[in-house]
């Protein structure tokens, strides 16, 4: 059982933690200690709003290992407001209704589950940004 | 530096080889190099390999095959970059070679993907990509390549339809290749009426899990003739990397590992992109081939699907690809893949294509990928008659 790996990244999964670097002001997620785009030491954290928009999208129909009850969901590249790019799973939408451009949020799920007597690993995935977009369509209404 | 030449290849036809082990595939592959160069025992063997521990609990895998090869004793080393690892132990083999550590070195690249059924294969592949930030999400390999076709097609304004044409060329050149594992050909209208397997990414636009082994063996170019009527040289060997996870790049449809080991390469051999004669790239999906056509300078940002689309990469087109089938219809034996490239290639450059023979090639570019292009090794080889 691996143990170990999921509780240290646990601020990244259930909230969303990367860093700033304090020397070029790149927002990066997930956390590194070089800076990708200035090659200086990054340590600073920074916590994502959590909102951003679809950026690409494919559906898994036969899903790996470990997803199967997930079956069949949406893998997206997610445009944080802040700049990254990450890669998650969205939810509480149908597959049909996905578009790039999608307005999302986080929220915390299941990730995956690994058996009877194993772990249940929680983290990111997207939905989309429903009550603001009610509350928009509202306003012009 | 010495340049580097290729005195022997050795392939064995990629499939299914339910009754052959991974230790023997390799071991047949390379005796029939050792062979073709008249090579009794090379100085070292590189085995370039991705998932023989994963999928066949087997590590050292390089001093088993050299065992089972007759030659136990000898140096002999696994390297692994995933769908790059074949490429990536030809890199080794010519820096061992160019640098005057080994004088004969064999080069090996094997793989068994059919021991496990494909669940545990597909999840094996995977491994090439970021495991704590990709893989826990429930991706899959193909679906990494999915999200980057379905935002190239947004973005370009490609319609799926257009990459038909790489798959199509793929088959067509796998009829004439014996070693090929489909060989047979592929309509547009059969393309366009495969079954999504990741949307967009349908059953043609992805290459097959197979079994595969290929070598070839080096020597110094100034002592090539020794065991070679007809040596190819190594004109250009260069490895570059990208972040290993998609969502960590700028533009991910731009592939700069691609670009800048194709760019060192081309400084290395003293020509550029107009002067290759034939380009085996790494047609895992379709649409890496259409992005490996763009970041090596053979066609525009947007366009990689034209050259397709007009006809221009069949054998007898302006810029070849894939010319024995590629690794949609030969097959991807992922750790083996970058050595089939160069055998093939070094086919070309020894008039052997046979129906597929590229008239007159003398350049011949051949382009190993890890993951979705976070290794990217390109070798320039030159016919030298």
């Amino acid at each position: 059982m691996r143990l170990a790996p999921h509780w240290r990244v646990r601020a990244q999964r259930l909230q969303l933690r990367g860093e700033v670097c304090q020397c070029c002001g790149e927002r990066l997620f997930p956390p590194r200690d070089v800076c990708p785009a200035c090659h200086q030491p990054a340590d600073k954290p920074f916590a994502f709003c959590g909102e951003g928009t679809v950026y690409s999208f494919s559906t898994v129909y036969e899903a790996p290992k470990g997803y199967e009850r997930f079956g069949p969901y949406t893998i997206a590249l997610v445009r944080l407001k802040e700049g990254p790019l990450v890669t998650a799973q969205l939810t509480d939408i149908d597959p049909a209704d996905v578009r790039i451009g999608l307005p999302v949020e986080m929220v915390t799920r299941v990730l995956r589950e690994e058996g009877e007597d194993g772990m249940v690993i929680y983290g990111y995935k997207f939905r989309p940004v429903l009550e603001r977009e009610a509350a928009r369509e509202e306003a012009r209404a | 530096m010495r340049d580097v030449s290729i005195i022997g290849i050795g392939q064995i036809e990629v499939g299914e080889h339910w009754d052959v082990s991974l230790r023997d595939l390799g071991a047949r592959a390379l005796l029939a190099a050792l062979a073709d160069a008249g090579i009794d025992r090379p100085d070292a063997l590189y085995v370039g390999n991705m998932l023989s521990g994963t999928l066949g609990s087997q590590e050292q895998l390089a001093t088993l095959i050299a065992d089972w090869s007759g030659l136990r004793g000898i140096e002999a080393l696994k390297v692994e970059a995933a769908c790059a690892s074949g490429a990536a132990a030809l890199r080794v083999g010519v820096m061992a070679v160019a640098g005057g550590t080994h004088d004969i070195v064999a080069v090996l690249g094997v793989e068994k993907m059919t021991d496990m059924d494909g669940e545990e294969a597909t999840a094996a592949l995977m491994t090439a990509a970021d495991a704590e930030y990709e893989g826990i999400h429930g991706t899959s390999f193909i679906s990494l390549n999915a999200l980057l076709m379905r935002r190239y097609m947004e973005e370009m304004g490609v319609p799926q339809e257009a990459f038909a044409g790489f798959p199509i060329n793929a088959h067509a050149n796998a009829v004439n290749n014996p070693n090929a594992m489909f060989r047979q050909a592929l309509s547009r209208d059969t393309y366009t009426r495969a079954p999504m397997i990741a949307d967009p990414i349908n059953l043609f636009d992805s290459a097959p899990i197979c079994d595969g082994a290929a070598a070839v063996i080096l020597c110094p170019a100034d002592r090539a003739r020794e065991f070679s009527s007809r040596p190819v040289r190594i004109a250009a060997s260069a490895v570059a990397t990208d972040s290993v996870a998609l969502h960590d790049r700028r533009d991910p449809l731009f592939l700069s590992a691609v670009h800048a080991s194709a760019s060192k390469a081309y400084r290395q051999a003293g020509i550029g992109p107009e002067e290759i004669d034939l380009f085996e790239l790494h047609d895992a999906f379709s649409i890496i081939a259409a992005l490996s056509l763009e970041a090596c300078g053979f066609a525009p940002r947007g366009q990689g699907t034209r050259l397709a689309a007009d006809g221009e990469i069949g054998p007898r087109g302006r810029m070849p690809i894939c010319t024995m089938g590629g690794l949609k219809a030969r097959g991807h034996p992922v750790g083996a893949t970058g050595i089939y490239q160069v055998v093939e290639a070094t086919l070309q450059l020894r008039g052997l294509a046979g129906a597929n023979q590229v008239p007159g090639a003398r350049w011949a570019m051949t382009q190993n990928i890890g993951g979705v292009g976070g290794t990217a090794i390109t070798h320039i080889l030159e016919g030298q008659g």
